[in-house]
């Protein structure tokens, strides 16, 4: 490889008083004074969430209104510092959802143990829990930051989901046991 | 008539140690502000009061300028635990920071800070006193400070702030001498006069002629004084980038290291009492004091209005001074010790010495 050799000038003596320097770096401190402001006012001011954010874990809905979560406790079993707690649950049989397999009593999550990886909505088979940009949670007691279902639904709010497993699988089922015609 | 005389000097005296204490104060917040801004911040703008911060605009506008932050700021070293380390030296200890802040309260009693040009055409000093040797009194007794931050530093007992004093004492001697020489030849233009009056009444009108006028400022006659005398002032008054005495970085917080509370803010506002001091005196010193540029001494105004154009006009030099000397501090990064050292010794001392040389033949030419 070719080695090209560069001349190392002297310090010209203008660099060597260091005053021109000092007047460069003054005017573009100077400039900066009057310049945009690049910080976030954040109370006020919030800043912009990227897509894929992690946020709080939360639990979501299907446009019916039917909650995803079939407490399959996947997401507990993946959960790497055990911040998932499900209480499993029937669907009762007159229910219009009752051909779904379960769903879970109760859901706690505790945020003073969750470490945001995500894991648990890699983990879930039916996309019920989903790491929102919720980035602010704070609580007066140890006890509020225990979020438990009621909560985590009103933070999940409703994934606009297309895809209906249950519904199809019902449907599938009711086509197979009137089928032989 | 001695009972009055005595009290018209107090009045005068609170008059003006008020006005510069809020001066220094506000440089604190100056100096956030200035800060932030070189740093794309907005600086502090949070903190309000109930009344004042209600006014539809101005209250706004002062809350957004951080108006009331140093208020808050204050309280908060009146209300904090006032602690004395068990290791210290406590007499001198409780003394420094009082050393290190009266002198430069004490040297503005000799500054001059405005005229008042009576209806028979004399112009009175505005000073709390003008004697003939002001300028020695004041570099005599501002210098004096650097002995609270060597009481501090040696009362501590503590190896930083005693590494501290020492490095303070060594700069405040290299660059004291610099300060002296580089003042001499503008005493030498004024004919010998040491009062800080006369140097700025020498100071109106235009030297020079035509497109090439100038101001007739010392700064503008002598500019190697100028800039000697302003990087010794950075030095004096141990403002960044020759903050030897207080460098976070490798001495803690130097002298005031084992200082809190309400001590500790007593050394704060003695520094910024101090620079305020050294803007003053450069603006009057070298830019002219009082003096607008391209108008001669006589034409100023008079009378009462004159009073307040003349105090005025020092207030907006020694502010725009203050703001430069914040905006270097966010703009240079610290020297070295032995870089002060060696900038103080083998640079600046030389430099006043041929500086001096130089107008001493200039005026021996002129003038002989």
């Amino acid at each position: 490889m070719a080695t090209k050799i560069l001349e190392r000038k002297p310090l010209t003596l203008a660099e060597r008083t260091y005053l021109p320097q000092i007047a460069a770096g003054l005017w573009v401190t100077f400039r900066k004074m009057f310049g945009r402001r690049v910080t976030l006012e954040y109370p006020e001011q919030k800043p912009p969430i990227p897509r894929g954010y992690r946020g709080v874990p939360t639990l979501v809905k299907d446009p019916n209104g039917r909650e995803k979560c079939v407490s399959c406790q996947l997401c507990e079993f993946v959960c790497p510092p055990k911040a998932i707690r499900i209480t499993p649950g029937e669907i009762p049989a007159d229910s219009a959802t009752a051909h779904v397999e379960k769903a879970p009593k109760d859901f706690e999550l505790n945020m003073l143990r969750c470490i945001y990886c995500g894991l648990c909505e890699e983990a879930c088979p039916e996309r019920a829990i989903v790491l929102q940009n919720v980035y602010s949670l704070n609580a007066a007691t140890r006890e509020e930051v225990v979020l438990h279902k009621d909560k985590l639904y009103e933070l999940g709010g409703t994934l606009p989901d297309k895809i209906m497993k249950w519904d199809k699988k019902k449907a599938a089922a009711d086509k197979a046991a009137g089928g032989h015609h | 008539m001695d009972w009055m005389y005595l009290l018209i000097v107090l009045v005068k005296a609170v008059v003006v140690v008020a006005l510069v204490m809020a001066v220094a104060g506000y440089a604190v917040v100056g100096e956030r502000k200035i800060a932030s801004w070189v740093q794309e911040r907005p600086g502090p703008n949070r903190t309000t009061v109930p009344i004042l911060g209600s006014i539809p605009v101005v209250g706004w506008w002062l809350r957004r300028m951080g108006f009331f932050q140093l208020w808050a700021d204050g309280a908060k070293f009146f209300f904090k635990e006032e602690p004395t380390p068990a290791h210290v030296n406590k007499l001198y200890f409780l003394v420094a920071p009082v050393v290190a802040f009266v002198p430069a309260m004490a040297a503005l009693s000799a500054v001059p800070f405005g005229q008042y040009v009576g209806s028979d055409g004399v112009a009175v000093p505005l000073a709390i006193t003008n004697f003939d040797v002001g300028m020695l009194f004041v570099m005599a007794v501002s210098g004096i400070s650097v002995f609270g931050i060597i009481m501090a530093g040696w009362a501590s007992n503590s190896k930083y702030p005693y590494f501290s004093s020492i490095r303070a004492s060594a700069q405040l001697i290299s660059y004291e001498l610099t300060i002296g020489l580089a003042l001499l030849p503008v005493f030498m233009w004024t004919g010998g006069t040491l009062d800080l009056f006369s140097i700025v009444r020498e100071q109106g009108g235009v030297v020079g002629g035509g497109v090439f006028g100038l101001p007739k400022w010392f700064i503008c006659i002598m500019p190697v004084s100028a800039l000697l005398y302003l990087v010794a002032l950075f030095a004096e008054s141990n403002r960044l980038p020759f903050d030897m005495a207080e460098s976070e970085t490798d001495l803690v917080g130097g002298f005031h290291t084992e200082y809190g509370a309400f001590k500790f803010g007593l050394f704060f506002v003695g520094e910024y009492a101090h620079m305020t001091l050294a803007a003053i005196l450069f603006s009057v010193i070298f830019l002219g004091g009082w003096s607008i540029p391209f108008v001669s001494m006589d034409a100023m105004p008079v009378g009462l209005l004159g009073a307040v154009v003349s105090v005025g006009v020092v207030f907006v030099k020694t502010v725009i001074l203050m703001s430069f000397i914040m905006l270097v501090r966010w703009t240079l990064p610290r020297f070295r010790y032995d870089q002060v050292m060696d900038l103080g010794w083998k640079i600046l001392l030389p430099l006043a010495v041929v500086n001096l040389a130089v107008y001493a033949v200039i005026l021996a030419l002129v003038e002989g």
